[in-house]
């Protein structure tokens, strides 16, 4: 029973409560470098997802040798050398998939997430409590950038999924939808400032919802709900 | 080998046996996270662990890519020739355009590269067509790499996008995938369009540009521009060796 409720508050925590980029505002980089379709946010969560998941397991599994003064390096070398070989191996095995998330693997690099992960939760936890972590963040993280890339993708473009069948295959063809017939593109979306400011609108929108849920909170249970920061 | 050597040698291996346990279980005392706790502050450990982590991560890659350096030259080879075969027509060659190539200087011409592998298409010997990669440089976001079929007489049989940074939902209209936008240089050549025609339609010339980018249809018309003249300084030795 505590176990399950661990596991539950893990990905809670991950999904909605500490959510890398609603909450930590981490991962901005590849998270703007990416949505501008929802296809991409997608193609860019899962490759993102594996790798986090991969990073957090074999960082725990091998926190009891990493000394905490030289941790940082350990990190960044075992994050560097995972993703080189999601790289690698996906180039060699996986070719068709390659040329579409290939320009999105080595971005992975650049997403702070992961070192937050290891250093905030893999090197205190065990292996599958982290690889559970991973996983979560990971889909907090998809969910973000499918929600961010999506919204950019309707007030660019009027378009949503589109070329989701180049990422997932034919059979993932009925995804791609035209929300809006004959629009004449809003072009600030597709570019970068479009990102920062749908992240701002999203990002309100996450901070009302809890302030509601708060208050919900503060008229059935008032004794718990002091805000702790 | 002989019966009697390997009898000579079992006690041996017996022996080894006994030492791998005993030298296992020394490696599981030593990996006991207790012990480890010990370890971590000192400085020998902690040199040894870096030094143990990054051989172990050099060892890794070193491996994987030299597993897989064939794999992925295969794949490059066959993703090169499925863009070989869109641009020329397969029934005017008959040969391995891979390994059928010239290079020609083409650092005069702006197209990304002070020399130009041309790749060789022959029917029965003859060369039928020819097809190189060239690029605009000058794209709106970076370089636009492309792919161009030529036949004998000049004309273009087919030009392809195979990378670009362009702008995605505008500018990303010259891949096939988004549009058949880059289909409209089929035909074209120097002789059957002007030097002033060959450009976009604001600026006078015969190709489209699209909504909300201009620059990107530009850019590649002009690239293509070049790419024909390259071909037409190096026609005769290209054609009749």
């Amino acid at each position: 029973m505590a176990l399950s409720e661990t596991y539950r508050k893990i990905a809670i925590n991950g999904i909605w409560e500490n959510n890398i980029v609603f909450s930590q505002n981490l991962a901005l980089c590849p998270l703007l470098a990416v949505t501008g379709t929802a296809t991409n946010g997608l193609g860019m969560g899962l490759a993102t997802l594996v790798v986090i998941t991969a990073s957090n397991g074999l960082i725990s599994w091998t926190r009891h040798l990493i000394p905490n003064e030289i941790r940082i390096p350990i990190f960044v070398l075992l994050i560097a050398v995972l993703v080189t070989l999601v790289d690698i191996l996906m180039n060699a095995w996986a070719h068709e998939m390659y040329k579409v998330l290939g320009l999105f693997i080595a971005l992975i690099v650049t997403n702070c997430a992961l070192l937050g992960r290891a250093e905030a939760f893999a090197s205190k936890q065990p292996v599958k409590e982290a690889l559970w972590d991973g996983f979560m963040i990971g889909l907090g993280f998809t969910m973000v950038l499918v929600v961010l890339g999506a919204a950019r993708e309707i007030t660019a473009a009027g378009t949503l999924f589109a070329n989701a069948s180049l990422l997932l295959g034919e059979s993932f063809k009925f995804l791609e939808i035209t929300v809006i017939p004959e629009y004449k593109g809003f072009l600030l979306m597709a570019l970068p400032p479009g990102g920062f400011i749908m992240l701002g609108f999203l990002i309100v929108g996450k901070r009302l919802i809890d302030q509601k849920l708060a208050q919900r909170k503060t008229v059935t249970i008032p004794a718990e709900a002091i805000p702790e920061s | 080998m002989s019966s009697k050597t390997k009898m000579k040698l079992d006690p041996t291996i017996d022996q080894i046996k006994v030492q791998v346990s005993q030298y296992w279980d020394w490696l599981k005392r030593w990996l006991n996270p207790d012990n480890l706790a010990l370890l971590r502050p000192t400085l020998k450990f902690q040199t040894g662990v870096l030094a143990a982590f990054a051989l172990l991560a050099s060892f890794l890659l070193g491996v994987t890519n030299c597993s897989t350096e064939d794999t992925i030259q295969q794949r490059l080879d066959e993703d090169l020739k499925s863009s070989l075969e869109e641009v020329v027509p397969s029934e005017l060659y008959d040969n391995d355009m891979l390994e059928d190539t010239v290079t020609i200087a083409s650092a005069e011409f702006n197209i990304a590269a002070a020399e130009t592998l041309v790749y060789l298409a022959k029917k029965s010997g003859q060369t039928t067509a020819v097809c190189f990669k060239f690029s605009a440089p000058d794209g709106y976001s970076g370089a636009i790499n492309l792919i161009i079929g030529i036949d004998r007489e000049g004309n273009v049989l087919g030009v392809r996008v195979l990378s670009h940074k362009e702008t995605p939902g505008l500018g990303d209209k010259i891949e096939t995938a988004k549009s058949d936008w880059v289909t409209s240089f089929q035909g074209k050549s120097l002789d059957n369009l002007t030097a002033a025609q060959w450009a976009v339609k604001k600026d006078g010339g015969v190709f489209d540009q699209f909504t909300g980018a201009t620059i990107t249809p530009r850019k590649t018309v002009q690239a293509t521009y070049r790419a024909l003249q390259l071909f037409k300084a190096h026609q005769a030795e290209l054609i009749d060796p």
